[in-house]
């Protein structure tokens, strides 16, 4: 499907964005963000990227979220009550350019009820260059791979604790843009430690790939953003910054806390 | 409708990837993947050790009260013109066909080594049953019941905790039955490798809706039987079975799917996947559910908790668009005539989802989809007592009404 090329969007290419901060000497961080969480979301991403995130995940949000804990389930209950839409969320990111790739965060029952070609363009043409969509594992996600790449979407493959070692080097040949190493047992949310499980993962994953690897789940401060990034290229940080959201922070304060961590990275 | 279907479709094992043709599949996240397959590889063992089989069919007959009896309902016969049986699912230990799955993946989880089991549930059958078979087994429980639910339901909250259950109230997105399946699999996710998810209908990720129908099969395997006793060899022209998720259904037209018989599945009103859902993937699984144009998984709304499911097992989507079963429906007062009609004729009272097929049933005899004169097996898969408050509040003017008439 070449021609579909022409429907490549005009977003950052995420695995080229990521792969020279980290030859930069950079520690990743991908931020995410609840679409349509409060009426100026798009705001709250636009300072995070202001804040020094190297990418930040657009949650579209679901109904019925299993991947995910407490906190992204109340955003999304939140975003959902107040009417947003998948389509809603990408018109509303196709009106600013951002400088850092965005990558869509969803369930697959979104992507195949608006069809998986429609689904790609659509998000390409918004400035999305890569899709996580948790709940389809490798032997279910190929369509939605192929669709993708068409639209020069980059899907980002999860990898777990509990995942072989067969299974790992599969998923790190088919994963695009980064391998997202999910550090524990569970779903997202803000956790006061970090699993021990997330350095042995991390350490897997770098023995096997080239692509970036960026480690998430229960990444709540700097301290565990720094440790978290220790074995691997990245974080992602989520559940903590939208718990900050839903407790009412305003832009100005989630751009600080966005820094924070920035600075504790760059520090290392 | 027309209720003619080809008898050329199997009910065997779904393909490689857990498919019933288009539906089914395993969408789970990558770290439940190896714990589906741990059960896939566990129950196809013991599925074929006959020690294992043994042991099922033991506790089925000398702990659940198998086999249930086909019952002929000569009353309710006459007033309706078709001849009726019942497969009594009412009469197991704890009142319904759930009994026939936890039992089994009770078993299930002894034989892999885990010592934990978890479940969802709705009104409190399938959560009762799982405590019941937990508490026989010496196994951990803890079941996930929306706090909707769990207030709509106190009686059953309350048989869960003197069985040795932890009931957690799922207080997430609308705190009913489906936000207790997310719940049970979040919960799964980090308690994998000590706890077997002892999932309720023939619903979620592939070997579940498989493995379900299997253990319910017992349902249609007894009632063939007993049919042919009763019938000088000869099978009924119709079976039909309510349908939530679908287990006791999937478990009933396993025994008939072979024969010329015609498989009725009778959804709620409200909660109609097949006649208003559209393909998708929830819980694991590829089927047909009630969404909006989004994407976004509606509530399913009936009088019946047991078929508040917005979705349907894949299997019986894949029977559905083959057309050897029809799926129809039944709404709320419907079912409650056809409740009152078959405690009145036959002295039985049945639960909420029951009565839904049987609902079907007197409006498909009455306006002739059931010609005179045919033989319909109905699966009376559970008892009413569990309702009996809730109908005493929706009908219970309505009886004194009618026998203030009488007197």
């Amino acid at each position: 499907m070449s021609a579909a090329a022409g429907a490549v969007g005009r977003g950052v290419p995420l695995e080229a964005a990521l792969r020279a901060r980290r030859d930069a000497g950079a520690k990743l961080l991908v931020t995410y963000m609840t679409a349509g969480l409060t009426e100026d979301w798009v705001d709250y991403l636009q300072v995070m990227v202001e804040a020094g995130a190297d990418a930040v995940e657009v949650g579209l949000p679901f109904s019925d979220p299993v991947m995910d804990g407490p906190t992204i389930q109340e955003a999304s209950v939140r975003a959902l009550a107040r009417g947003v839409t998948p389509e809603a969320a990408l018109s509303a990111l196709a009106v600013r350019e951002q400088p850092v790739p965005l990558v869509a965060m969803t369930y697959y029952n979104l992507v195949l009820r608006a069809g998986l070609e429609r689904f790609a363009a659509r998000a390409a043409a918004a400035g999305v260059t890569g899709a996580i969509i948790p709940d389809i594992p490798l032997e279910e996600s190929g369509p939605w791979e192929d669709a993708a790449a068409d639209a020069g979407v980059a899907t980002v493959l999860l990898a777990a604790p509990v995942t072989s070692d067969e299974r790992l080097a599969v998923l790190c040949r088919r994963s695009r843009g980064f391998v997202y190493g999910v550090n524990l047992m569970g779903v997202t949310g803000e956790r006061s430690s970090l699993a021990g499980s997330a350095g042995v993962l991390a350490k897997r994953l770098k023995a096997v790939t080239d692509l970036p690897v960026v480690m998430g789940f229960g990444i709540s401060t700097p301290q565990q953003a720094v440790e978290a990034a220790a074995a691997a290229d990245g974080v992602v940080v989520a559940s903590a910054l939208m718990r900050a959201v839903l407790d009412g922070a305003s832009v100005v304060e989630l751009g600080a806390a966005v820094a924070d961590i920035r600075r504790a990275l760059d520090r290392g | 409708m027309t209720l003619t279907g080809p008898a050329t479709v199997s009910m065997g094992e779904p393909s490689e990837t857990g498919r019933f043709g288009d539906f089914g599949g395993r969408y789970v996240p990558e770290s439940l993947v190896p714990a589906c397959a741990e059960v896939e590889s566990a129950f196809r063992s013991a599925w074929s050790d006959p020690q294992f089989v043994a042991r099922y069919r033991g506790l089925l007959a000398d702990y659940a009260g198998r086999p249930t009896p086909v019952t002929e309902c000569h009353r309710l016969s006459a007033e309706l013109g078709v001849r009726v049986l019942l497969k009594r699912e009412d009469l197991t230990h704890t009142g319904s066909h759930k009994i026939n799955n936890v039992i089994g993946q009770g078993l299930l989880t002894v034989a892999m080594g885990k010592k934990r089991v978890i479940a969802e549930t709705g009104a409190g059958q399938h959560g009762v049953a799982t405590a019941t078979a937990a508490a026989l087994l010496g196994l951990d429980c803890v079941i996930y019941m929306g706090e909707v639910d769990t207030h709509r339901q106190e009686l059953n909250v309350f048989r869960m905790r003197l069985l040795g259950a932890e009931v957690v109230p799922v207080r997430s997105g609308s705190r009913t039955l489906k936000d207790a399946v997310n719940e049970a699999m979040r919960a799964w996710v980090s308690e994998v490798e000590t706890t077997h998810y002892c999932i309720g209908s023939v619903m979620g990720p592939h070997p579940f809706p498989w493995m379900v129908r299997e253990l319910q099969r017992v349902i249609g395997d007894e009632a063939r039987e007993q049919c042919r006793a009763l019938l000088g060899g000869a099978d009924p022209d119709l079976v039909v079975a309510c349908v939530g998720g679908g287990s006791n259904a999937a478990g009933t037209f396993a025994g008939f799917v072979g024969t010329s018989a015609r498989l009725v599945g009778v959804e709620a009103a409200g909660g109609a996947a097949v006649g208003r859902g559209a393909p998708g993937v929830l819980h694991g699984m590829r089927s047909l559910l009630l969404q909006d144009e989004a994407g976004q998984i509606l509530e399913a709304e009936s009088i019946s908790a047991g078929l508040d499911y917005p979705g349907i097992g894949p299997e019986h989507a894949y029977l559905a668009g083959t057309g050897r079963a029809v799926y129809a429906d039944a709404g709320d007062e419907e079912v409650l005539e056809a409740l009152s009609l078959l405690a009145r004729t036959e002295g039985i009272i049945p639960a909420l989802e029951p009565a839904h097929a049987l609902a079907w049933l007197v409006r498909a005899a009455r306006d002739g989809t059931v010609p005179g004169g045919s033989t319909v097996l109905l699966t009376m898969s559970g008892r009413g007592d569990k309702d009996a408050g809730q109908v005493m509040e929706l009908i219970g003017d309505r009886l004194d009404a009618r026998l203030a008439a009488k007197s």
